[in-house]
């Protein structure tokens, strides 16, 4: 394996155990601060440095990483499921029910996302799962237009001609043959999209939209610490860092998935 | 070799004891093994070998476009006594086109899509130095008319997709001899034509050597066109060379097994007949009736349709084969897919074992399965690459009345050793094993639910002929052993002469010409089967060793 992935996987199992288990890793709290140690900057006692309550910054990502980690998976499962769904429906169907499913995606993918995941988290509510949903949904065309493109190449591959001509029932043709071969590449974009999504959860929790205060989620971290930023660049760095490294990590990872699946 | 050393003065181009290998995952592995040989001025040599061989490789070598993880590790190419096989790309330039050009394997891919005809043969000459417009175009009508482009003048203004392979294939050449080069290396030129167009393409680059002295290296794996074509031949296998010699000592009196081998495989008029003709059967029924049939392809939006088959008919006897023949086009696919019953047919009536195909839909469409099954032509593609062997045989047996487990691996281990497939095979995917294993999964699978007839579309033209050969004998006895019934659409004569009873020559839709295959190959009526028969390469006549002695002119 090269370096950068290897780089990469370590950067992710990080984030992970750091969502399973935070008790581990820090002996602060995420949420409760300490009285006099407010702005401190980074030490060997504080090595993120604290916030202006005092809140120690390490504690606060190692706190938060569950909730931009699980932010994600909820809302790439979605799209993932969702999507391939629709694709393979609209890849496998009579025309016209591909046609109909296919304009409904063209309009998804019309809305800008991040206004498509604000609109629905007006409608849903605010709040963490709330968020991922929203992303989520944002996402079902991109995997939908993906999923249909692959579908329709393997349908028409000589081995799931074979398959029928061997007596396959249409669906179990479609179950043994034309999904698992389809999957590959969206997989791929899975791994793409769980950076996206972490990066549009944050942005949600930036503007307001995702987990409410003090829940120490990534994007809300930068917005509470902007206020700061001249005198404090720690609190707004470190989160921000965070969030940098797991996006780069996730598109690596992505990449040599689809060097792999090619 | 001793005389290489007093050759290289007097030769064209020699390769002495050449070695290179390839890099792939941080392994380096030789592909080409201490090759030598030698081409003198207006010489044809073939460089024969199967897929795997090295043979491409060494071409590539010639002119300096090894791949970027290709390498030469030792060993010297002489070109007019200076070796080149350290040259850079820079240098590689003044004799590329100009002493020694390539005609590439695919026409389809190698022309620039977006540029005309005349400018693309035109380019040749403005990049050695032809500045004049008005001469170049004069120059590059010259070049077309010379390869035999019908209309030329039509031709320089139209783009690559206006244009059949052949013409793209007579454009390539046209590219390559425009400078008039020393070595014209050919590397299967004519692979991805059909077999008529075949003929007249190396008919082309015969009369250019001869008018122009160039020496020629062709590059094929089909012995019988190196046999009718080239002075020499070199025979390479995984590498190495086992045997070169003039092409009539050779065809005489192979020193090396592996050309005995490669000589007993190749296909062609004259080889013997494998198939015994079927035993006439008491049941009176034919296994397959065609009548009228018809198929069209309606274009998108227009009106307009195409006729790909245009009324044809045929009875196939119970336990016979019927081979349907034609050129890319002809229409044999689009009936074969038809008699399976994954096309519909526009107008006509198929009876396959009694049963009116258009009459069945749904579950008896489904059961119909088992009556008839298709091998394709591309193993590579027929076989999905995420299942195992055994997940592939276990299929058709799932999809029918259940079967106990016990029973279905009885079967499964059967039908793999009848394909003569080893026991071990089963836990593998299709990606570790050769095409011809490939192959022989491929007919284990239509052949497990036991079906009473076969189409084989194209089933042996991807395989390398000791492969072909061996996959023919096992379509052969699996026919006298479960008493098949075979449907054998080909564009190779020589193969359909070997084992089909009866014959169909289809051309635009139509059949021409039917019959016994012996009588339709020996007394023709049409012109365009002799066509098709003239352009089958190699020996005509039965003994082929002994006439092949006949040196080529």
């Amino acid at each position: 394996m090269p370096p950068g992935l290897v780089l990469s996987w370590v950067v992710i199992a990080i984030a992970v155990s750091w969502a399973m288990a935070p008790h581990w890793f820090t002996d602060y709290s995420g949420t409760i601060g300490l009285s006099g140690q407010q702005r401190l900057p980074p030490s060997a006692t504080h090595f993120f440095g604290t916030d202006e309550l005092g809140r120690d910054m390490l504690a606060r990502i190692i706190y938060g990483s569950v909730h931009s980690l699980s932010g994600a998976f909820v809302a790439v499962s979605l799209g993932l499921l969702a999507g391939t769904l629709l694709g393979l429906i609209a890849g496998s169907s009579r025309p016209w029910i591909d046609d109909l499913l296919m304009r409904f995606v063209d309009i998804l993918l019309s809305i800008p996302p991040l206004l498509l995941a604000l609109s629905i988290i007006i409608v849903l509510g605010f709040g963490t799962i709330n968020a991922a949903i929203a992303v989520g949904v944002a996402s079902v065309a991109r995997f939908a237009r993906l999923a249909r493109a692959e579908v329709i190449r393997v349908r028409h591959s000589d081995y799931v001609e074979a398959a029928s001509g061997s007596g396959g029932r249409y669906l179990s043709v479609l179950w043994r043959h034309v999904l698992p071969n389809s999957l590959s590449s969206v997989i791929a974009l899975a791994a793409l999209q769980f950076g996206t999504a972490i990066l549009a959860i944050a942005t949600l929790g930036f503007l307001g939209y995702g987990a409410p205060p003090p829940t120490p989620e990534w994007g809300l971290l930068i917005a509470e610490g902007r206020r700061y930023i001249s005198t404090a660049w720690w609190i707004t760095f470190f989160p921000g860092l965070a969030i940098v490294l797991v996006v780069l990590a996730t598109n690596r990872i992505s990449q040599s998935l689809r060097g792999r699946s090619a | 070799m001793n005389g290489t050393v007093a050759q290289a003065v007097q030769s064209l181009l020699s390769i002495d004891a050449l070695t290179i290998s390839y890099e792939q995952r941080g392994h380096r592995h030789s592909v080409v093994h201490e090759v030598s040989l030698s081409i003198t001025a207006g010489q044809v040599v073939a460089l024969v070998g199967e897929s795997g061989s090295g043979k491409s490789t060494l071409a590539q070598s010639l002119i300096g476009l090894l791949p970027d993880n290709g390498r030469i590790d030792s060993g010297a190419i002489r070109f007019n006594g200076i070796n080149i096989a350290a040259w850079n790309q820079r240098r590689f330039d003044t004799i590329r086109g100009s002493k020694i050009s390539l005609v590439p394997q695919d026409p389809g891919v190698s022309l620039n899509p977006v540029r005309t005809i005349g400018a693309q043969v035109g380019e040749i000459f403005q990049l050695h130095g032809l500045r004049d417009r008005h001469e170049r175009d004069e120059r590059v009508l010259d070049l077309l008319a010379r390869v035999g482009v019908s209309d030329p003048t039509l031709r320089f203004s139209q783009y690559p997709h206006e244009l059949s392979g052949g013409l793209k294939q007579r454009v390539l050449i046209a590219i390559a001899i425009a400078l008039r080069p020393q070595l014209l290396i050919a590397d299967e030129p004519t692979t991805a034509l059909d077999v008529t167009v075949q003929k007249r393409i190396l008919d082309l680059i015969d009369d250019l050597r001869r008018e122009y002295g160039t020496a020629v290296l062709l590059v094929t794996h089909d012995l019988g066109v190196a046999a009718d074509r080239a002075d020499r031949l070199v025979i390479l296998k995984s590498g190495r060379v086992q045997e070169q010699g003039t092409t009539a000592d050779i065809l005489s009196n192979p020193r090396s097994g592996y050309t005995a081998t490669l000589l007993a495989d190749a296909p062609s008029l004259a080889t013997t007949i494998l198939h015994r003709p079927a035993p006439p059967t008491s049941d009176a029924q034919p296994a397959i009736i065609v009548e009228d049939l018809v198929r069209e392809y309606r274009d998108g939006r227009s009106a307009a349709c195409f006729r790909a088959v245009d009324g044809i008919s045929f009875t196939v006897p119970k336990g016979t084969t019927h081979a349907l023949v034609g050129e890319s086009g002809s229409g044999k696919t689009t009936a074969v897919r038809t008699l399976v019953g994954f096309l519909k047919p526009t107008s006509g009536r198929i009876l396959v074992d009694g049963l009116d195909v258009a009459s069945l839909d749904g579950e008896s469409f489904r059961q119909f399965r088992r009556t008839i099954q298709l091998v394709y032509q591309n193993p590579f593609a027929s076989l999905d690459p995420r299942q195992t062997i055994a997940e592939i045989l276990n299929e058709p047996l799932l999809n029918f009345e259940p079967i106990e487990r016990r029973e279905r691996k009885r079967r499964v281990r059967a039908i793999l050793d009848r394909v003569g497939l080893p026991t071990t095979a089963l836990e593998r995917q299709p990606r570790s094993l050769s095409g011809g294993q490939r192959q022989r999964v491929a007919i284990a699978r239509a052949l497990i639910i036991e079906p009473k007839i076969v189409l084989l579309d194209e089933a042996v033209s991807a395989l390398d002929v000791t492969v072909q050969a061996q996959i023919l004998t096992l379509i052969e006895d699996l026919q006298r052993e479960l008493g098949l019934t075979y449907v054998f659409v080909s564009h190779d004569l020589a193969v359909v002469r070997q084992i089909a009873d009866t014959v169909s020559v289809l051309r635009q839709g139509r059949i021409i010409e039917s019959g016994p295959t012996a009588t339709v190959f020996s007394h023709p009526a049409q012109d365009y089967t002799r066509e098709l028969l003239d352009a089958v390469p190699g020996p005509r006549h039965p003994h082929p060793l002994k006439l092949a002695r006949k040196v080529p002119s």
